[in-house]
């Protein structure tokens, strides 16, 4: 078994990955999920094994990222600016707005429903590769997008 | 009444952001990090040149594969015989991109980059190729001569795939290995490139 070079996998799966990122994270926190995402799949890429699953391989790696680490991130309380700093706007998912309202609402949707609805739309994944990304089952993953659906469906006008 | 395949289709359609490609400097970035923290074996570059473009790998110990392959040829045979944890990263080849353009430009006799031998697979070959690293700047030399002073007059066929099988064309000079009657014999990079590279020196 002989993985391809690893510039052929980014080459091939950057752009999903980023517009995965885009829509989970939003476009502000974006580049360093990317950066992340990229740097710890070139550091498990020796070691991998699947080489037929490159796609659902990094969406695993993307979705870690964006959901897991990224959460994790901002649950850790950040140092108050000093008085007289420049004090940035808040940056979380919430307050994106250069986005369509669409995904602003899917943003606003529990971690797991937002991701699945990312996989299976933006990544356009099947349902086995959105519960491994996950780490749940496929059933469960097709449930997380219905929900999503269901939820968007009662906000949401063209 | 929004229906459900509203909905999807409406998600699936990539609007703003999403439609964007990833943005050229975060390609950048992952490679310099990635070369920040040692994750890449093997770093490339394509150069314009002359004869043709070519591909130009170096691993930490020098330059390893000077190939005239298309990028994703280049890059499955490094991937196969060196490792897969390869990227492109141009930056990071200033130096023998430099010397290349210096040499094609006329300014250049010698190289000075730090050369990575690897690929040279046997010590008949790395003798073949040591040799043909001798011969000077608009000299020429023939697969006889080599052969006899890798050690063995009688290998010229062995010469000849040590030569065709120069991991480092140009850097080690294998276009100025000749058919002892004159004629021009075989390139990997096809004998319209070796003719280029002999006017070039002859000039």
């Amino acid at each position: 078994m002989q993985l391809p070079p690893f510039q052929a996998v980014y080459d091939a799966h950057r752009d999903v990955v980023w517009r995965f990122i885009v829509s989970v994270v939003g476009r502000a926190d974006a580049d360093d999920v990317f950066q992340e995402t990229w740097l710890a799949a070139l550091r498990a890429y020796a070691d991998l094994r699947d080489v037929d699953r490159l796609r659902a391989w990094v969406m695993t790696i993307a979705h870690r990222k964006a959901i897991d680490e990224h959460r994790d991130r901002a649950r850790r309380p950040t140092p108050a600016p000093t008085i007289g700093d420049d004090v940035p706007g808040d940056s979380g998912p919430d307050a994106y707005d250069g986005d369509d309202p669409l995904w602003q609402q899917v943003r606003a949707l529990p971690a797991k429903q937002r991701a699945a609805v990312a996989h299976r739309f933006v990544a356009d994944l099947s349902y086995a590769d959105i519960g491994a990304a996950m780490n749940t089952t496929p059933d469960a993953a097709r449930r997380n997008v219905h929900e999503a659906i269901t939820k968007l469906r009662s906000t949401w006008s063209p | 009444m929004v229906t459900m395949s509203d909905i999807e289709h409406a998600l699936a359609s990539p609007t703003g952001e999403r439609a964007a490609a990833t943005p050229a400097h975060l390609t950048a970035a992952v490679v310099a990090d990635a070369t920040r923290e040692r994750l890449l074996d093997v770093r490339y570059a394509v150069v314009d040149a002359p004869p043709g473009p070519l591909v130009v790998a170096a691993t930490d110990a020098g330059v390893v594969r000077v190939s005239f392959d298309p990028p994703d040829v280049a890059a499955d045979e490094l991937a196969r015989r060196i490792s897969p944890r390869i990227m492109e990263a141009p930056t990071l080849l200033d130096d023998v991109r430099r010397e290349l353009d210096e040499y094609f430009d006329g300014r250049r006799t010698t190289f000075d980059v730090a050369l990575d031998w690897r690929l040279v697979t046997g010590p008949f070959s790395r003798r073949v190729l040591t040799r043909t690293a001798a011969i000077p700047y608009g000299a020429t030399s023939t697969y006889a001569d080599i052969a006899r002073d890798a050690g063995n007059a009688a290998a010229s066929r062995a010469t000849g795939n040590a030569l065709g099988s120069n991991p480092l064309c140009i850097l080690v000079p294998c276009h100025r290995v000749l058919r002892s009657g004159g004629g021009l014999g075989g390139y990997a990079g096809g004998l319209p490139a070796k003719r280029i590279l002999l006017d070039l020196e002859s000039a």
